[in-house]
């Protein structure tokens, strides 16, 4: 029998309900309590739970106490095992990853839990990508990944998944504020690191011939490597997409940072944006290497601010060169790619058509727009 | 008057045998056939009939053929069929994309019967197979006047491999002009994949256009992709949502600009046919399915004939051996040093060209027409009803018409009731209706069905089917886990996607079967 753990944080999105960009950190929540904001994390985790409750009798929950997972577990009309304990009405995001760890610990086989950015960036910290989870989106901030379109769609997956009729989880980017921006007056998410995720496959079975996503990736690292020439830098990228091209050539990389490689060997691990400045100038001709970061289609500003305006403006905006898989893109459409480097300016001029690499000789013209609509 | 009892079949039931695959009926010595032994009078003509062939290419043990009496093995595919819905026992409209088209009994008999076709041989000398060619001079001639284009060769197998002889084609035609940097192919998102997998597989790189609001492929991006090392452009219209793109001799000026050529994917024209020609829109390059628009059946793997037309500069590139007419006899010509050389063993399917003929020759040009303005006009009386369905979405083009089929959507209803395209393509046989096409790799459209309703259905077939569709959605917000459940009816369950893209659990032959069986 799969076990399901449930966590809630029962104050996901309050900020937003009262014009407060997020709900971390006890202040806001305080003055957005005042201002009488309820959560809407409660009713949407129901939602899901309610179609987990279909099949109740073929899986063991475990919940978080009171508002934290139990009480929404039991609207739904499952009788979960509780675990823990929490100050109610005072629950902070320790209590997220204690929850975490805890259910971690029983080596249960999913969580599902509701929230924002800031929970989802909670869970990861407390157990990495030990177990796979899956988010109800409820927050105000959602740039992560590893969320459900919709808690109705966070259920089917959860069922699907712990009936082992869907198999296949994906790395699945955890995006945040980025405090240090936010302070200097820029909105700007960063990528903290990548959960495992179950996907239920948007894609058709062996009738039409369709590749796997993996091996359309793999594809398309091998595309970028033959394209390789001797003479110039390659900057590569956050991501898992771009790891592939490193993996292949059998590299050590930077999940979260930036690489360089020249002649298919690496010269610079995690590199910050001074480095990567005097690397380039150096050696002259460089080519950057990126992947869309996070929910949204960011190619620049979110997750790879290392690559700064005026390293694009050096290394010359031809030379961008945007990786990506197939099922990615069309997950993202009908919106565009996004680019947010900081410089208003240099967004205008990256706008229009992008050939995107999507696997061995193959690839999408799509559109880059510096507006999300 | 209504020929059936009620629209709705909600007492259909199929068959349900339980059958064994043939193999595990097989009891040694049983026979279907008893072979009378060879008289004397025979043996001392040609000998024991076996000694005639080389020792080497003998076999050592009899063929491991299942042995059943010939009642069992009647009773046997009997039941198969009864497990099976095709195009003769119910509404081939699910098929969206493929044109399943009736196909007149009497070609199927001339096809199988008629000496002039089951006699010969392709190897003989052409003065002694004159109908066969001449059938097939006729049917090119039909072509070219269909499309404007002043060549066609029928060799192509299928409809993607001719979409790979048109991209061999446009390779071999910069080749000969010494221009070697034409390395990439423009396709869209929703032409028929083979406009993207054929030309890769033909050693190009393939570029794809994603749709734009209207669902059109993006033009703006069409340009930022032209360059000097486009080879051309292969795309499909309509588009697979049966969106037809009115711009498309924009597509094709643009193309034209750069040096690249245009090859028009008709696959499905069964919207054109009389009304709109690939010349007209600029194209070099056309292919048609005979298997669809011309009404030959099709269905697992064929037979299929992928008709390929070009312009007369493209024509020394066509495959060989030609068909030609010289004003006497018909002739097999492989006079054509620039050619892509032969695509199929001997001229093709031969069957496939003969059903097409017959089927131009019993409509006649006015006929044609009135068959491609038959099947748009039930398109639309179609999307009418089904778009008032609870669930179903349209995506794109908002208020527009399709041409001759539509790629719906039940994103809605998946979001309201958590029933999904697949639960409702398994609902749908219980109605005694073949499960529908969904979509092309991959899901643009969210939960996509694509249907068409073409020139062989009248208004109480696309009354029935609309009424299944209804009361399944009806269904589906009522009561979601009966139709999750669903077939309730059919022989056959839910296979997982995972046991269908498993290699370890698929076996085509017995032989197969028997070595995966036997792993541990």
């Amino acid at each position: 029998m799969k076990t399901l753990g449930v966590i809630v944080n029962p104050i996901a999105g309050i900020g937003g309900k009262v014009g407060l960009k997020g709900s971390d950190g006890l202040e806001i929540l305080k003055k957005a309590r005042e201002m009488g904001a309820k959560s809407d994390a409660p009713r949407r985790a129901q939602e899901a739970l309610h179609i987990i409750a279909k099949i109740k009798n073929d899986i063991h929950v475990l919940a978080y106490p009171d508002e934290m997972g139990a009480n929404e577990c039991r609207q739904a009309g499952l009788e979960p095992e509780i675990i823990g304990s929490i100050t109610s009405n005072e629950t902070c995001p320790e209590d997220t990853m204690k929850a975490a760890q805890k259910m971690t610990e029983r080596g249960i086989d999913l969580i599902l839990f509701a929230g924002g950015d800031g929970t989802a960036r909670n869970i990861f910290s407390a157990i990495g990508s030990s177990i796979p989870v899956l988010g109800i989106p409820a927050g105000v901030k959602i740039h992560s990944a590893v969320y459900a379109i919709n808690p109705h769609s966070a259920g089917e997956v959860a069922s699907l998944y712990l009936q082992g009729k869907v198999v296949n989880l994906r790395e699945a980017e955890v995006m945040d504020i980025d405090e240090e921006a936010f302070r200097q007056g820029r909105v700007s998410a960063r990528l903290y690191g990548y959960l495992k995720v179950p996907v239920e496959r948007r894609v058709q079975s062996v009738k039409s011939g369709a590749r796997s996503e993996q091996a359309e990736v793999e594809g398309m690292a091998a595309e970028i490597i033959a394209g390789m020439d001797a003479d110039t830098l390659y900057v590569i990228g956050p991501g898992t997409t771009t790891r592939s091209i490193m993996e292949r050539l059998g590299l050590p990389n930077t999940l979260l940072g930036v690489d360089v490689i020249f002649d298919r060997k690496l010269i610079a691990r995690d590199v910050n944006e001074n480095q990567l400045f005097d690397l380039i100038n150096q050696h002259g001709k460089a080519r950057i290497i990126v992947t869309a970061i996070g929910g949204q289609g960011h190619i620049l500003g979110r997750g790879n601010q290392q690559i700064s305006p005026r390293i694009i403006r050096l290394v010359g905006k031809d030379n961008l060169t945007v990786v990506a898989s197939r099922d990615k893109l069309v997950a993202l459409q009908p919106h565009p790619l996004l680019v947010d480097t900081g410089d208003p300016s240099l967004d205008q001029e990256l706008l229009g058509y992008v050939r995107v690499v999507t696997g061995w000789e193959d690839s999408i013209m799509y559109r880059i727009s510096d507006d999300a609509e | 008057m209504a020929r059936q009892k009620k629209l709705l079949r909600d007492s259909y039931h199929q068959a349900r045998w339980d059958e064994p695959i043939i193999f595990e009926m097989s009891v040694p010595g049983e026979r279907g056939v008893l072979v009378p032994r060879a008289c004397q009078d025979i043996v001392n003509q040609v000998g024991d009939g076996v000694s005639a062939i080389p020792a080497n290419l003998r076999r050592k043990k009899s063929p491991a053929l299942p042995e059943v009496n010939q009642m069992r093995v009647n009773r046997h595919y009997y039941h198969l069929s009864q497990e099976t819905l095709g195009t003769d026992v119910t509404l081939g409209i699910s098929e969206g994309t493929c044109t399943m088209k009736y196909s007149p009994k009497i070609q199927e008999h001339m096809a199988a019967r008629h000496p002039g076709i089951v006699d010969v041989h392709p190897l003989q000398c052409p003065e002694t197979m004159q109908g066969i060619l001449e059938t097939y001079y006729q049917v090119e001639q039909f072509l070219k006047e269909i499309s404007g284009m002043d060549a066609f060769s029928l060799q192509p197998g299928g409809g993607a491999h001719g979409v790979f002889a048109n991209a061999s084609m446009i390779r071999s035609y910069h080749r000969a002009r010494g221009d070697k940097k034409r390395t990439e192919i423009i396709t869209t998102m929703f032409s028929h994949p083979c406009d993207a997998a054929t030309p890769n597989t033909a050693g190009f790189k393939v570029i794809t256009l994603m749709p734009d609001e209207s669902g059109y492929p993006d033009l703006e991006a069409m340009k930022a992709a032209l360059s000097d090392r486009t080879a051309g452009i292969m795309i499909t219209n309509p588009e697979d949502t049966g969106i037809y793109n009115p711009r498309i001799e924009e597509y094709v000026k643009a193309a034209h600009a750069v040096g690249a050529l245009c090859s028009y994917d008709q696959a499905n024209a069964n919207g054109m046919l009389g009304i709109h020609r690939a010349r007209e829109a600029g194209f070099d390059l056309v292919h048609f399915n005979l298997h669809k628009t011309f009404s030959a059946p099709h269905g697992s793997m064929g037979p299929a004939t992928g008709a390929i037309g070009v312009k007369e500069f493209l024509k020394p590139y066509l495959p060989v051996p030609r068909v030609e007419f010289d004003g006497h006899k018909y002739l097999l010509n492989s006079n054509y040093p620039e050619s892509i050389g032969k695509v199929r063993t001997f001229f093709g399917n031969t069957n496939v060209v003969l059903k097409t003929y017959m089927w131009i020759m019993q409509h006649g040009a006015e006929g044609l027409k009135e068959a491609a303005i038959c099947s748009v006009l039930n398109n639309q009386y179609f999307m009418k009803k089904i778009a008032e369905i609870p669930g179903v979405v349209i995506w794109y083009a908002k208020g527009k018409r399709r041409l001759e089929q539509v790629r719906y959507s039940w994103e809605k209803l998946k979001q309201d009731t958590g029933v999904g395209t697949d639960d409702v393509n398994k609902r749908i046989v219980d109605f005694g209706i073949e499960h529908y096409w969904t979509s092309h790799h991959p899901w643009v459209v969210p939960e996509p069905f694509t249907l068409e309703p073409c020139d062989s259905y009248n208004k109480e077939d696309l009354d029935e089917y609309v009424e299944v569709l209804r009361q399944i959605s009806k269904e589906a917000y009522e009561d979601p886990d009966f139709v999750k459940r669903s077939p309730h009816k059919a022989a056959s369950h839910r296979p997982t996607h995972e046991a269908i893209d498993d290699a370890d659990l698929i076996a085509v032959t017995w032989r197969q079967y028997l070595k995966k069986k036997a792993k541990p």
